[in-house]
């Protein structure tokens, strides 16, 4: 596989300049993740409303280009989408990344799925899986209410 | 010594014509006579050691034994104070549990900054007695500063527990010094040799330490067993550290005396095979020579490093002008593992993290760095096609 189809423009430009980056304001969820064998870690802060929609969502972290970028482009895409759309989002990253299942368009704009399977080629590297699932378990954490700091070495 | 035919005697890069594998740190491939003696211990002589008296269970039990007389005189050690183990990891362990159980609250160690993990979290499970842990600090070349040992020793200080030489920057501890400062001072001292042996010269009765650990995995030798090197008194004052056969003298339902010598230490069925075939690994160091060893990763290191200094954006961890078997460094703008994927596309292999070394990391304000280190199978186009890969790695990642 030709590395430039894994480390394209998009997730280059996200790993460099991450988007939501930093700890939004009065959020009311939070978690932690880690992957203690690459040493990546992150957390993710976000505010749910009142209608279960996330308001705002950032996060904060070091990783590698696949993680921040992975990290970016989650939030960017979660904000403003429903808790039930944001579990469904995760669920069908999960199984994009894992089983290279293609999403279906639904519910997202045509700039929101370019985005989120920008990320699809890392399923060809299974090392580095983890670097891109990190952050999505960290939300699903998040949106569980989950106060211990999750492992995506342990979980995938 | 003549690489072609060394490499050739290493079956991987058979079944994987263009490896380049600079990750010998972590684990060297395995020479045809180590995996041959496997072969045949396991076809033809295998039978569990130590334990019944028929004539297969006896030739095996020798053969098991003649290698920890092969190890006791490649490390110039002592008759009867070669301990079989898992690994470093678990020899180091050993040493912290047993020696532990001697400590008191209060109690002081004293470490490194450069410690792999190994060599710290086992003793970190002591801080439970109450005891403390001090590191002699690393400067910003990545060398552990002996001359501040002395001011981190008080009356409490009962060990002192170093690496030989960094799994991260490959930068060699001065032991004779530690040792020295420590014996004046009536201070146990342990070393964690896992990356020494096979790649310098370790002479146990040179260096008079109490512990000394190392590995076979690394030494070209099978996974699964790990030596240590403990004085007598040590055998004789330490409780064992796991109970089961083979490390018993009498049992009956109230009482149980313990085996005398490194049976004490031994317990339970051992690594037979890898342990025999240890000895060709250790047979085959010895037929290169140590100190060809030396010279050859000592010159791949140097061109090695003077071929990667010249990338502009490439920073090491540590002082690079070290020639060492091992080195690591970053290119800036690139995470380490991102590098790594890159590399492996070439088939280049390169190990990219914390290498287990997390407090090294954190004081060099550094998350992951890509390690390179060496084994007699490499030579000066694997470092050539490196280079070509860090070229590649800054074009993709858009990098002047």
């Amino acid at each position: 596989m030709d590395l430039t189809e894994l480390y394209h423009d998009l997730i280059l430009d996200h790993g460099k300049k991450p988007r939501n980056f930093g700890k939004c304001n009065k959020f009311n969820h939070d978690a932690e993740g880690h992957n203690p064998l690459c040493g990546d870690n992150i957390h993710v802060y976000l505010i749910l409303d009142t209608d279960k929609k996330v308001k705002d969502i950032s996060f904060e972290g070091s990783g590698c280009a696949i993680s921040v970028a992975s990290s970016s482009i989650m939030t960017e895409i979660v904000k403003g989408k429903s808790e039930k759309q944001a579990r469904e989002l995760l669920n069908a990253f999960f199984k994009m990344i894992k089983e290279g299942q293609e999403i279906k368009k639904a519910g997202l704009s045509e700039d929101e799925h370019i985005k989120f399977s920008s990320l699809a080629g890392v399923g060809r590297f299974p090392m580095r899986v983890k670097c891109a699932t990190l952050s999505w378990h960290t939300l699903k954490a998040a949106l569980d209410d989950e106060k211990k700091p999750i492992n995506s070495e342990i979980i995938d | 010594m003549n690489l072609k035919d060394i490499k050739s005697q290493f079956p991987i890069f058979k079944f994987n014509k263009n490896l380049i594998y600079f990750d010998t740190a972590n684990s060297a491939q395995k020479p045809i006579q180590v995996i041959d003696a496997l072969e045949d211990f396991y076809k033809n002589h295998y039978a569990n050691i130590g334990r019944a008296v028929y004539g297969l269970a006896a030739r095996a039990t020798a053969d098991f034994e003649s290698t920890r007389e092969t190890i006791k005189e490649f490390v110039n050690g002592t008759e009867g104070e070669i301990v079989f183990t898992k690994n470093s990891t678990e020899s180091l362990n050993l040493v912290a549990h047993c020696f532990g159980k001697f400590l008191k609250e209060g109690d002081e160690i004293i470490l490194t900054e450069a410690e792999h993990h190994s060599n710290y979290v086992p003793w970190h499970f002591l801080r439970k007695k109450k005891v403390n842990i001090k590191f002699i600090p690393i400067n910003e070349d990545g060398e552990v500063e002996v001359n501040k040992l002395t001011s981190l020793i008080t009356n409490k200080t009962k060990i002192i527990s170093v690496i030989h030489i960094s799994n991260v920057t490959g930068l060699t501890t001065d032991l004779k010094k530690i040792i020295s400062i420590a014996k004046a001072k009536k201070i146990s001292v342990c070393i964690d040799g896992t990356q020494a042996v096979a790649h310098s010269h370790v002479d146990l009765k040179d260096l008079d330490c109490d512990f000394y650990a190392f590995s076979s995995h690394k030494i070209y030798g099978p996974t699964g067993v790990g030596i240590l090197y403990m004085k007598n008194k040590w055998i004789e004052q330490f409780e064992p550290f796991n109970g089961g056969g083979g490390m018993i003298q009498n049992v009956d339902t109230k009482n149980i005396t313990y085996a005398s010598g490194v049976s004490k230490f031994e317990a339970g069925s051992l690594a037979s095979a890898e342990v025999i075939a240890l000895k060709q690994a250790v047979k085959f160091v010895k037929d290169i020579k140590v100190k060809n060893i030396i010279s050859h990763e000592q010159s791949l290191a140097s061109y090695a490093l003077e071929k990667i200094s010249k990338f502009n954006d490439v920073e090491f961890v540590g002082r690079p002008s070290n020639k060492g078997s091992v080195f690591s460094f970053n290119i800036k703008g690139v995470h380490a593992h991102d590098a790594s994927t890159v590399f492996d596309e070439d088939n280049i292999a390169v190990r990219a993290g914390h290498h287990c070394c997390q407090i090294l990391h954190k004081k060099m304000k550094i998350g992951s760095s890509l390690r390179m280190s060496f084994g007699v199978y490499n030579n000066k186009q694997d470092i050539d096609a490196i280079c070509e890969s860090i070229k590649k790695c800054k074009k993709i990642f858009k990098l002047k």
